[in-house]
C-alpha cells in the first residue's frame, strides 16, 4: 500500500467499504470489453504464432513468453466475430487462470484502464453470443459510456475440450 | 528438543535397515551356518529396536527386541535355524515394513500388536532352547547397564589387568569431572547444595559406537538425569550435545539428593549407552586441579573412553561390520524443487545458446569467428552442465530391484515352484521420476514369469529342463536408453491358448485368428482385461497386469517387446529413455512449419523417388532394403499444404517402434538439434501425435512431433 491511498483510507473512511475494481478497456471490432486487471499476467505485442494441428479453430496456437509456451486463442473467433487482422495495435493479453495456467487472448487493440465501483457494475442475464456468456455483467462509467465486462471462466474454462 | 525432527532419518535408516535384514535373511536360509549372516542380522534387528525406541514406538520394539532374542540365540547356537524361523521371520519383517508405512503416513505406527507373531518367535526360542539361563546374553544393552553401575570397581580392576595403558586411559577419563570449567556462580551453587546436604556428582557417560542418533541418546540421558538433580554444567555444552557436535562421551555435574548409582542408573536406563562413570565431587579438588589438570588431560587430543569390555566389544563389531559389509552408498538428498529449478537453469542456458547459434548465421557474412568461438565454449558448457545436473537426478535402480528376491522366494513358497532370481546391473542409472514408476510394472513381469512362465518342477523334469526354473532380471545401459530385460526358462508363451482365449472373449474372430501372425497373437496379452491363466491365482491371472505394465511404461516414453518361443522360455524387453526433459532431434520442415522429431526413435533418413511407391491395399508403401514400410504423409497429418513440387522426391524419416517401421514424408530436413521439452499445458489437450513444444534459438515456438503416436 502507497502513501496515496493510505492517505484516501484515512480521509475517506467510507471508501473502504465500497468494492473498487480495475478494468482494462479492450476494442474487439466496433465494440468495448472490460477484463478485470485481476486476472491479468501481461499484455504483449502481437508476434509470431505456432500452429497447432488438430485444434479448433479459436485456438490459434502456442507462444513463446520468457521461455514459457501458453496456448493463444482469438476472441473475435470464439465470439463468432471475422477473423483478426495483426495490425500494429493487435495485443495478447495474458490471463492467468484458475485452473487452466496462462492463457494468451488475441485483442483488436487496449484502449484504457478504468476504474469502477462495485454498485456501478451490474449483472446481466441473456446476453448471449454464440449461446454462451461472454459477458456476464455491464459496467456504466461516470461519462455514460457503458463497458461490458467479459466473463473470463467462460472464455477460458468452458471450451477447454478440444476435437480430437 | 523433539524427536519428531528426527522422524526422517528414522525412516530412512530403518528402510535401510529393513532391506539389509531381508536379504541377509534370505543368505541365511541358503547357509543356515555362516555367523557373519547371523551377526549381521543381529546388528540390524538391534539397531532397529534401538531406533524404535528412541522414537518412541513401543510395538515396534517389542516385536523387534523378540525378533532380537532369537537371533541372538542363534548367535550363541543354542538355537538352529529352521525353515520355520525363517518364514516367521520374514512375516517379521512384513510387519515390521507395516509399521513403517504406518510411520510414514501418519508420523504413529498403528495399533496392530501382532501378538500372534511374537507368540510365534517365543514359541521359536522355547522350542529351540534346552534351557534359557543365560538370559543377560540376550540383550548386551540391558547387561551393560545392569554390570556396569554396580561393579564400578571390578571394571577398574578389570582394566589393571589390561596394563598400564588402559589404567592410564581409565584414569584420564575419570578425571573428566574435573577438567569441566566451572565459572563462580556455578561453584556457588555446589557449595551451597552440599551445605543443604545434597551430594554432587561427575557423571560420564559414553555412547555405543554403534548408536545412530547420539543426540537422542544424549537428550534421553539428560531427561532422565534430570529427574533424579539438576545437572549444573556439561561437557561438551548442551547445545553442543543437542546438535551432536561430541565424539562419543560427554560428562555431567549434577547436583542431586539421590544416592550416586541411582542417578547412573537413570542414565544407564537409556539404550545404546555404552558405559557410564561417575564418583561424588569434591568441589576443593575441582578448584585446586583445575591449573594443572586442564591441560595434560586435554592435550591427549579428543577425550579418550574407558577401555571396559563392552568397548571392546563394540570395536569388535564395528571392525567387522567395515569388513563384512560393502561400502555404504553414500547418498546426498535433495530436494526434487531445487534440482527442477536447476534445471530450468540449464534449459534457459540451452536456449540462449541457441539463440546465438542462430545469430551466427547472420553475422556470418561479416566477421563471424570470434562469434563462433564463444559458442563453441558455451556448447561445452552447457553440455557438461546438462550432463552433471542429469547425473544429480540419477539413480541406481537397485532401490528398486533389491526387493525381488524376497518376492520370488514368497511366490516359490506360494506357488510350490522351484526357481531362482538371477539379477545383473542393479547398478545402472535411470532418471529419479522413472526409478520410482518402474516398480510395479518389473513386479508384474516377474509375477507373471514365475506364475505362468515357469513350470512345475514334475513338468520341467519331463521335459529334461533344471527342476529348479530361473527367472532373470537383467538391465543395463543401451546408447541413451536403459533396457530391463525379465528372462524366464519356463514354458513361454503359447499362442494357441492366447488365440483361442481371445476368440472365446470376442476380442477377434477365428478368421481374423488365422491370418494372425504369433507377433500379433502375443500382442493380445496387452490388451485390457485379458490373461490366460488357467485359473485365477492371487498371484496373477486377474488381467490386470500386462496393459498396466505396457501403458506405465509408456506414459515414462518407453516401450515393452516380448520375445518368446513355446518350451524355451520368454524375454520382456523394457526399454526408457535415460531422461525426459532434454533430447536430440532431427529439426524437420512440413508446409513451412518446423517439428521436431525425437532422435531416438530415428531408424535413418531416405529419399524416395516417386516411382518407388507403391500401393498395398490402398495405402502408400515403400519396399525399404527387403521391408515394406508404409508412407504417412505429413502434410496430411497435419493439415498443412506441402512445399514439395509435384514429382519431386520424396523425403522420409524412417521412424520405428519395436518390430513396426513407418516413414514420415517431409518436406525439408533442417538439421540435428538438442531441445528443452516444454509441455504444452492443459489448455490444449488430446492432441495424440504431438508430445511437446520447445523454443527456437530465434524465440520461434515448434511442436515436438511424437512418432510413436503415428506408427
Amino acid at each position: 500500500m502507497d502513501v496515496n491511498s493510505l492517505k484516501n483510507l484515512s480521509q475517506d473512511p467510507q471508501k473502504e467499504e465500497r468494492v473498487k475494481r480495475q478494468f482494462i478497456v479492450v476494442g474487439l471490432g466496433n465494440e468495448h470489453y472490460g477484463i478485470d486487471i485481476r486476472y491479468i499476467d501481461n499484455i504483449v505485442r502481437m508476434q509470431r504464432i505456432t500452429r497447432v494441428p488438430k485444434m479448433p479453430n479459436y485456438l490459434i496456437g502456442i507462444i513463446n513468453l520468457r521461455g514459457e509456451v501458453l496456448p493463444v486463442i482469438s476472441l473475435r473467433l470464439k465470439m463468432g466475430l471475422p477473423a483478426d487482422e495483426y495490425e500494429k495495435n493487435t495485443r495478447i493479453i495474458i490471463l492467468k487462470t484458475e485452473f487452466e495456467g496462462s492463457l494468451g487472448v488475441i485483442v483488436d487493440e487496449v484502449k484504457e484502464v478504468v476504474t469502477l465501483e462495485s454498485t456501478q457494475v451490474d449483472k446481466v442475464d441473456d446476453l448471449k453470443i454464440e449461446g454462451k456468456n461472454f459477458v456476464t455483467s455491464v459496467g456504466k462509467r461516470d461519462n455514460g459510456d457503458l463497458i461490458s465486462i467479459l466473463d473470463l471462466n467462460t472464455i477460458t474454462l468452458e471450451e477447454n475440450v478440444v476435437r480430437e | 528438543m523433539d524427536v519428531s525432527q528426527y522422524l526422517d532419518i528414522f525412516l530412512d535408516e530403518t528402510k535401510e535397515h529393513l532391506q539389509n535384514l531381508s536379504d541377509q535373511i534370505m543368505r541365511l536360509e541358503n547357509d543356515s551356518e555362516d555367523m557373519d549372516t547371523i551377526n549381521e542380522i543381529f546388528r540390524a534387528a538391534h539397531s532397529l529396536k534401538g531406533m524404535a525406541g528412541t522414537m518412541g514406538y513401543k510395538r515396534m520394539q517389542t516385536l523387534t527386541h523378540d525378533m532380537e532374542n532369537v537371533f541372538s540365540e542363534v548367535r550363541s547356537g543354542k538355537v538352529k535355524v529352521q525353515p520355520e524361523m525363517i518364514d516367521v521371520l520374514f512375516n517379521c519383517l512384513d510387519a515390521l515394513d507395516e509399521y513403517t508405512q504406518n510411520i510414514q503416513n501418519s508420523a504413529d505406527e498403528g495399533t496392530n500388536d501382532n501378538e500372534a507373531l511374537i507368540a510365534r518367535l517365543n514359541d521359536l526360542l522355547k522350542s529351540g532352547t534346552a534351557d534359557s539361563v543365560e538370559d543377560k546374553k540376550e540383550e548386551p544393552k540391558e547387561s551393560t547397564a545392569e554390570k556396569s553401575a554396580p561393579e564400578k570397581k571390578k571394571r577398574s580392576t578389570k582394566s589393571d589387568k589390561k596394563g598400564s595403558k588402559a589404567e592410564e586411559k581409565s584414569e584420564s577419563a575419570e578425571a573428566k569431572w574435573y577438567d569441566i570449567h566451572l565459572d563462580d556462580s556455578q561453584i556457588h551453587v555446589i557449595e551451597e547444595a552440599k551445605k543443604q546436604g545434597m551430594h554432587c556428582y561427575g557423571i560420564n557417560v559414553v555412547v555405543q559406537d554403534t548408536c545412530l542418533l547420539k543426540a537422542a541418546r544424549a537428550f534421553l540421558v539428560f531427561k532422565s538425569v534430570e529427574e533424579k538433580g539438576e545437572i549444573i554444567v556439561s561437557n561438551p555444552s548442551a547445545q553442543d550435545v543437542e546438535d551432536e557436535r561430541f565424539e562419543k562421551d560427554f560428562t555431567l555435574l549434577v547436583v542431586s539428593k539421590e544416592s550416586l548409582e541411582d542417578v547412573m542408573k537413570a542414565a544407564q536406563n537409556v539404550s545404546e549407552i555404552a558405559a557410564v562413570t561417575g564418583e561424588e565431587i569434591e568441589i576443593e579438588k575441582t578448584k585446586d586441579y583445575k591449573p594443572k589438570e586442564t591441560a595434560p588431560a586435554n592435550t591427549p587430543a579428543k577425550p579418550v573412553a574407558p577401555a571396559t569390555p563392552q568397548q571392546q566389544q563394540t570395536a569388535k563389531n564395528t571392525e567387522k561390520k567395515n569388513a563384512g559389509k560393502p561400502v555404504v552408498n553414500r547418498t546426498v538428498r535433495v530436494d526434487i524443487e531445487k534440482l527442477d529449478v536447476l534445471m530450468n537453469l540449464v534449459s534457459e542456458l540451452i536456449i540462449a545458446k541457441n539463440s546465438l547459434v542462430s545469430a551466427t548465421g547472420q553475422v556470418q557474412s561479416g566477421s563471424g569467428n570470434g562469434v563462433t568461438e564463444h559458442i563453441e565454449y558455451l556448447e561445452r558448457v552447457t553440455t557438461s552442465l546438462h550432463e552433471s545436473v542429469m547425473k544429480v537426478r540419477m539413480v541406481p535402480i537397485e532401490s528398486v530391484v533389491n526387493k525381488f528376491p524376497r518376492m520370488i522366494r514368497d511366490l516359490s513358497k506360494k506357488l510350490d515352484k522351484k526357481m531362482e532370481l538371477y539379477m545383473s546391473g542393479e547398478e545402472t542409472e535411470l532418471d529419479r521420476t522413472v526409478v520410482d514408476e518402474i516398480g510395479d510394472p518389473l513386479m508384474h513381469l516377474l509375477r507373471n514369469s514365475a506364475d505362468h512362465g515357469l513350470e512345475s518342477a514334475e513338468v520341467r523334469a519331463q521335459r529334461g529342463k533344471n527342476p529348479v526354473g530361473s527367472i532373470f532380471l537383467d538391465a543395463y545401459q543401451d546408447g541413451n536408453n536403459v533396457v530391463i530385460e525379465v528372462r524366464d526358462d519356463g514354458n513361454g508363451i503359447d499362442t494357441e491358448a492366447v488365440k483361442n482365449k481371445a476368440i472365446e472373449r470376442g476380442v477377434i474372430t477365428s478368421e481374423q485368428a488365422a491370418l494372425m501372425t504369433d507377433k500379433e497373437i502375443i500382442s493380445l496379452l496387452f490388451l485390457p482385461s485379458f490373461s490366460t491363466a488357467k485359473q485365477v491365482t492371487d498371484v496373477s491371472g486377474r488381467g490386470v497386469g500386462l496393459d498396466v505394465v505396457k501403458s506405465k511404461i509408456e506414459s515414462l516414453s518407453g516401450e515393452v517387446e516380448v520375445k518368446s518361443q513355446l518350451g524355451v522360455g520368454s524375454t520382456w524387453t523394457i526399454r526408457l529413455p535415460l531422461t525426459l526433459a532434454i533430447i536430440q532431434t532431427l529439426m524437420v520442415a512440413v508446409g513451412g512449419e518446423k517439428y521436431a522429431i525425437s532422435l531416438g526413435s530415428i531408424q535413418s533418413l531416405e529419399s524416395i523417388p516417386q516411382e518407388d511407391v507403391r500401393f498395398v491395399q490402398n495405402k502408400e508403401v515403400i519396399n525399404l532394403r527387403g521391408n515394406v514400410v508404409p508412407l504417412i504423409r505429413m502434410e496430411k497429418v497435419l493439415d498443412v499444404e506441402s512445399k514439395r513440387k509435384p514429382g519431386e522426391e520424396l523425403t522420409a524419416v524412417i521412424v520405428k517402434k519395436g518390430d513396426k517401421m513407418a516413414g514420415l514424408v517431409i518436406d525439408e530436413l533442417l538439421g540435428q538439434l538438442e531441445i528443452v521439452i516444454k509441455p504444452l499445458g492443459k489448455y490444449i489437450k488430446q492432441c495424440k501425435f504431438i508430445s511437446g513444444a520447445t523454443i527456437l534459438g530465434d524465440g520461434e515456438v515448434a511442436l515436438i512431433l511424437d512418432a510413436n503416436a503415428l506408427i
